[in-house]
């Protein structure tokens, strides 16, 4: 590897092997894309890219049987340390029980065991385009990040980054030593539409083709990446019944990611009147996501951050 | 009221005034614009009453509403069979054959004088129809000149009329229990979401059928007019393998392509490998209800139609 002076500033990093890929789909029963990617995996067989090994699960294969996001809790929910290690009773609903199953062959979290990197994939109704969505800051992430940035070109890539440590992260991709989730709309639940599909498809081939060249031994660049770090949740203006009084307001309706000042309209209430917002200048994303209804969210907020990442090799033993 | 005392275009086709009108929302209860206007006018009617009108707001289907589903046990718009209908055994019938009977009796019986005059069924799509009125009689003057009313009223935006007369592709909709049934079609919009610009959408369509139906009922002749309708003619699956799975999905080019020709070669379905099923039909078609989510389960991508216009005679108040 050539070492070169204009880059001799940015810290080389060495990090260790990824040996295998886990893909899942059907976290969300009803979001289609993942389901069928991991299916068309199983049938062509693909279970090797190079010299990593390649997984693929239907996660929440009863949840796809009934066309739901879930049967009985949402299984994207249950991976806290606290559900994953809770005792098992007749009452425990289905996910917290799958979730542990899940634990047990794709990881444990947190343990040496754990696949070294496991990728989740969704839909939303939101217009977000293709995002990766990861905890914490980790710099395989990234570069496979910004490897995908930078070669696909038919929808938007973004990065949005929740800051919560790991024994609270509480969805699949916590398990494995690595891990993101890629998020794709705007896509209807129980819709399968082929040009998100191919999306998909693509950004997989992408990643698998990154963790080739990684593992055989290719030296990545570093740089930077633009985060949307969660901030705070809105919820839609309700009534003493707890019923919404309002909508998405149509500026910000199919906006997400476009920057939300004091003044703008975000409701519009079934009487007609505007709803503006009041804040420090803030990104929505997950706009009018279908599943966050009942969990009282109309969009989250979120800050851009920038985080650099280092040249990263793999560490030869 | 009659059917009309005439169907000959040179003659005036009677009717007696539509008294009795009902706007049916949640009939699928994760089609959100109707449940939410419906719940709103069931709280406030000030917005859909007209004079001489008794205009009744209803949700068709509670269970499938609160549980933001399509159904709970079978699709209450294909409940209306007369078989279902003249049913036996209450509670062990399934929920929405319940629920028919129960509409049948509150807002027909279907087929009888003692029916509501007209009843508009509100509905949303995943597909890309725009503002769509479903017809189900290419005979019903009173109907074909509402739509007429309707479609200039709303113009320049579109609002397309499908006709579904089909001998085997017919249903038994909820609306279907009225002497003149409507139905609004909006999309897209995914189920369980409720987008602000399809909510306006069906809001204005509804207020300009209601006009529609009042100007009627003040005694206004509505002279003889031709509607462009789409009518139905085929429903293409997906292809499936053996066990029944889809092995394709509709191609990038005919997505969100709704209404727009179809031609013989044209892209169809797409493999998960990524090669192009064309279109094998002989002449151009008018694909919709492309990708509707509901309808995966119903062994149906999209339907096809042809372009017709159909003739109505001038219609006025008995």
């Amino acid at each position: 590897m050539v070492d070169r002076a204009e880059n001799s500033q940015m810290q080389r990093t060495f990090v260790p092997p990824i040996y295998n890929v886990t893909i899942c789909g059907g976290t969300h029963g009803n979001e289609l894309t993942g389901v069928y990617i991991v299916r068309e995996m199983q049938k062509q067989k693909m279970e090797k890219a190079g010299s990593v090994s390649v997984t693929t699960v239907e996660t929440n294969p009863r949840a796809v049987a009934a066309g739901r996001r879930y049967t009985e809790m949402d299984l994207n929910r249950c991976f806290t340390d606290v559900l994953l290690s809770s005792p098992i009773t007749e009452s425990t609903p289905y996910e917290v029980k799958r979730a542990q199953e899940l634990n047990a062959q794709l990881g444990p979290k947190g343990s040496a065991k754990a696949v070294d990197l496991l990728i989740d994939l969704h839909n939303t109704t939101s217009n977000m385009g293709l995002c990766f969505i990861f905890y914490s800051i980790d710099w395989i992430t990234l570069h496979i990040y910004k490897y995908i940035e930078n070669n696909l070109n038919s929808v938007p890539v973004r990065a949005i980054q929740l800051d919560i440590p790991s024994s609270e992260a509480y969805s699949l991709e916590s398990v494995g030593k690595h891990g993101f989730a890629i998020e794709v709309g705007p896509q209807p639940s129980g819709v399968l539409r082929a040009d998100i599909f191919n999306v998909v498809k693509e950004a997989l081939d992408l990643t698998l083709q990154w963790l080739q060249k990684f593992s055989s031994g290719h030296s990545f660049e570093g740089g930077t990446v633009d985060a949307y770090t969660f901030v705070k949740s809105v919820d839609y203006p309700r009534d003493s019944a707890g019923k919404a009084t309002a909508i998405i307001h149509q500026d910000l309706q199919d906006n997400d990611f476009k920057l939300l000042r004091s003044g703008d309209p975000i409701f519009q209430t079934f009487s007609g009147d505007i709803l503006k917002y009041e804040g420090e200048d803030l990104y929505p994303f997950f706009v009018n996501e279908c599943a966050y209804y009942e969990k009282k969210i109309a969009f989250h907020l979120a800050q851009k951050k920038t985080y650099s990442f280092p040249h990263i090799s793999v560490k030869n033993d | 009221m009659s059917n009309g005392s005439s169907n000959n275009n040179n003659n005036t086709a009677r009717f007696d005034a539509a008294r009795r009108v009902a706007i049916f929302g949640g009939t699928h209860g994760n089609e959100m614009s109707g449940v939410t206007l419906v719940n709103l006018w069931m709280q406030n009617s000030a917005e859909i009453q007209r004079k001489g009108l008794e205009i009744k707001p209803f949700l068709t289907n509670p269970k499938a509403v609160e549980k933001c589903v399509r159904y709970v046990d079978t699709d209450l718009n294909r409940a209306f069979t007369q078989e279902n209908l003249s049913a036996t055994g209450g509670d062990e019938l399934p929920y929405e054959v319940q629920r028919a009977q129960e509409i049948n009796r509150m807002f027909g019986p279907k087929g009888s004088a003692e029916a509501y005059d007209v009843i508009f069924d509100l509905h949303n799509t995943t597909s890309n129809m725009g503002c769509t009125l479903i017809l189900e009689s290419s005979k019903d003057a009173f109907n074909l000149q509402m739509m007429n009313y309707i479609k200039k009223a709303f113009a320049p935006a579109s609002c397309l009329v499908l006709l579904n007369e089909h001998p085997l592709l017919k249903y038994s909709t909820s609306r279907s229990v009225a002497k003149h049934p409507v139905g609004m079609e909006v999309g897209p919009q995914p189920q369980g979401v409720l987008r602000s610009n399809i909510f306006e959408a069906m809001r204005v369509i509804l207020k300009h059928a209601l006009d529609f139906i009042s100007l009627f009922n003040e005694g206004m002749e509505f002279p003889p007019c031709t509607v462009e309708v789409f009518r139905v003619l085929e429903r293409m699956d997906y292809p499936r393998d053996a066990n029944g799975n889809i092995i394709a999905m509709v191609h990038p080019n005919l997505q969100d392509c709704d209404w727009e020709p179809l031609n013989p070669g044209d892209p169809m379905f797409q493999t998960f490998d990524g090669k192009s099923i064309h279109y094998q039909g002989s002449s151009t078609v008018y694909p919709t209800f492309i990708n509707e989510a509901a309808y995966y389960e119903k062994q149906q991508a999209f339907v096809t139609t042809r372009r017709e216009t159909l003739a109505a005679s001038a219609i006025r108040k008995a």
